[in-house]
């Protein structure tokens, strides 16, 4: 039987046996509010139009689809193309479901909003669109992000955020999404939760990835109007997964479009060291859904590592979990030092500074790009600029900035 | 008949009290002493917290319980081993295993509810996993004559509430605050009232808990419901303790009271 994968979730928020609700009943009735307002407004033709209005004028979109051909030269391969969400607003793909979810929030009438971060980027879209439209906004951050992504820190503040430091557990983005959840329990009649990836319990997957679809959306129709027809493959970075889902998901159905996510595979994946849950985690539930994630032999989830702070999770979307088990896309993982490469090779050959994230789908889309043919296309989404991340090359590398 | 349902009719009106404790907590070695002290100083049920990494709907005192246990070797075999070992001396006090999903994920619904039948636990409440998540796990813990408690919170609609009744077993959770584990904004005038309503959807005992912390507040939210259950501010004492016979004395002198006053009502 053929899956038609653009009608998951089912009813009840599940990606075959992965997502669900899987969460406090304090939490039930408000998720269920959500869903409906949620539904009602996915297809409520003044709510779309201010959503797309937003990403036009606020954000700046269409972002380009940019023939990357020095890069592409230099693989001997297969053309690469460059989806530049890294021109957006804050930087990043981040701020596109942020636009929609706050939208949503201002139509439910809730006060205050809330979110998490680790690398401060999902934290940068909350504050700012909150900020846009004059409601309360707190972040919960861990302590270790806080102290390596102090600029963010800073940038969410002036935007008048409320950042919270998170001191439990391993006092990174999962400890922060767990006390912004604790932070909802006891809130629940006036606060809307931004989460900032396609994780979470039901609605929250297909939420943000519908509202980060607009990136698949356009660099299928910027594909047709520039090459004709539908590219080779698709490639993105995978921490939580709402780059990578926004990227995948109207090319879903389109069979002949590989689809490849990039895990994080840190120091290798060999050592431990490392964010790849798909590659090497197991099944089970963390924040509200089931999914892969990196727990121990006893159920605890364990510490990850990458270079990249925004792929530093030790779980992933419900939906990519899906697609690996049905085999619709495959995941594979890019280390530390590709992904650091890549970052320069970009910079260096097409003038373009990734984010460290990103650099994980630029180095896999080189790799994939030399085995290819030079009338075969790659779409490989560039979901955030690098600008964050240079203090943290810097002292990678022993330069003083 | 399970042994909730015993304990619960024995019970016949008088309020029951229970304790929860976090297995492994302060350390390993004081979990089966911890709970025999919970019985002899009044305890009707015991609630067994097993360790999870990232315990969500916990306020600080029980997340860093949690980390405490974790960080001396207690996990979910652990947890089901100290239950084992308790039921050596004790076979007539129910014991409700308490956490999180993941690690029974891990560990996989057959093994675990096997092991956990095999120790002599009674039933199992998981935060994270409300009725519309548990069919497999319920259903195998109903072979097992095991129980699965379900939450009710006060954001709970009257439709939900149905919903949960018709699943549950053992007894009804009733959540009695919107917060985590140990909060302080408890509102026992809105707990009574809420409770008359779940009862019209169910005959089975139930319980309140969350921000219950003493004699006062026991009290408070025992007048509609049949039995209190007291967490975090235990847990904190145990917190202190550096032994058992500190342990015993410190369980004693905070259960003892609350019984008697619960058995004045």
């Amino acid at each position: 039987m053929t899956i038609k994968y653009s009608d998951y979730p089912d009813q009840r928020g599940h990606f075959g046996q992965f997502g669900g609700v899987f969460a406090s009943e304090t939490l039930m009735h408000c998720l269920t509010e959500l869903n409906q307002a949620y539904s009602r407004l996915k297809t409520d033709p003044a709510f779309q139009a201010q959503f797309h209005q937003d990403l036009a004028d606020y954000v700046g979109r269409p972002s380009p689809l940019y023939l990357a051909a020095r890069l592409s030269q230099q693989c001997d391969g297969a053309k690469i193309w460059l989806k530049r969400e890294d021109l957006n607003h804050t930087g990043a793909h981040k701020i596109n479901n942020t636009i929609g979810q706050i939208l949503l929030a201002k139509a439910m009438g809730k006060k205050r909003i809330i979110a998490e971060t680790g690398a401060g980027q999902h934290g940068v879209a909350t504050a700012t669109v909150a900020a846009r439209l004059g409601l309360k906004c707190v972040v919960y951050m861990g302590e270790v992000d806080i102290a390596r992504q102090a600029i963010n820190v800073y940038r969410m503040k002036l935007m008048g955020a409320e950042v919270r430091s998170v001191d439990s557990g391993s006092k990174t983005l999962k400890d922060a999404l767990n006390e912004a959840m604790r932070d909802w329990v006891t809130h629940v009649d006036d606060t809307f939760y931004i989460i900032g990836t396609v994780a979470g319990p039901d609605p929250y997957p297909q939420m943000v990835r519908d509202f980060n679809s607009v990136i698949g959306k356009e660099a299928k129709k910027q594909f047709a109007e520039k090459v004709g027809g539908l590219p080779d493959a698709l490639v993105a970075c995978v921490g939580g997964g709402s780059n990578a889902m926004g990227l995948f998901h109207p090319f879903l159905d389109d069979l002949s479009v590989k689809i490849y996510g990039v895990e994080a595979g840190g120091h290798g994946v060999a050592t431990g060291a490392h964010a790849a849950s798909i590659t090497a985690g197991k099944v089970g539930v963390l924040h509200g859904n089931r999914t892969y994630v990196m727990s121990d032999d006893q159920g605890q989830i364990i510490e990850t590592h990458s270079i990249s702070a925004g792929l530093d999770y030790p779980g992933v979307g419900p939906e990519h979990a899906f697609l690996n088990e049905t085999g619709r896309a495959q995941y594979v993982t890019i280390n530390d030092d590709e992904a650091l490469q890549a970052f320069h090779t970009l910079t260096r050959i097409e003038g373009i500074l990734p984010a460290l994230e990103s650099s994980h789908a630029v180095a896999y889309g080189l790799k994939l790009a030399k085995t290819m043919s030079k009338d075969q296309n790659i779409i490989v989404n560039l979901s955030g600029r690098g600008d964050k991340d240079v203090h943290t090359i810097a002292a990678l590398e022993g330069v003083t900035v | 008949m399970s042994l909730l349902k015993t304990t619960f009719t024995k019970l016949s009106g008088k309020k029951a009290l229970i304790p929860f404790v976090t297995a492994g907590h302060p350390n390993a070695d004081m979990t089966v002493g911890i709970m025999h002290q919970l019985v002899k100083s009044g305890a009707d049920v015991i609630e067994l917290g097993v360790p999870f990494s990232d315990p969500m709907a916990d306020g600080p005192v029980i997340q860093h319980a949690s980390e405490r246990a974790i960080a001396t070797g207690t996990g979910i075999r652990e947890t089901i081993a100290m239950v084992k070992q308790f039921r050596i001396q004790n076979q007539s006090t129910p014991v409700v295993l308490m956490g999180y999903l993941n690690p029974v994920e891990c560990m996989g619904y057959t093994e675990f509810v096997a092991a956990a039948q095999d120790a002599g636990a009674d039933a199992v409440l998981l935060v994270d996993s409300p009725p519309e998540e548990s069919t497999e796990l319920l259903e195998l813990l109903k072979q097992a004559d095991m129980e699965q408690i379900f939450l009710i919170a006060p954001t709970t609609t009257e439709e939900r509430k149905q919903m949960i009744c018709q699943h549950a077993n053992g007894f009804v959770y009733y959540v009695a605050l919107k917060g985590v584990t140990g909060s302080a904004n408890l509102d026992s005038h809105a707990v009574n009232k809420d409770l008359q309503s779940v009862r019209k959807h169910t005959d089975l005992p139930i319980a309140v808990g969350f921000g219950v912390k003493d004699t006062q507040s026991a009290i408070a939210v025992a007048e509609q419901a049949d039995a209190v259950v007291i967490g975090s501010a235990l847990v904190n004492l145990l917190d202190q303790c550096q032994s058992i016979i500190e342990a015993e004395k410190a369980i004693d002198a905070f259960i003892k009271p609350i019984r008697t006053a619960l058995d004045s009502l």
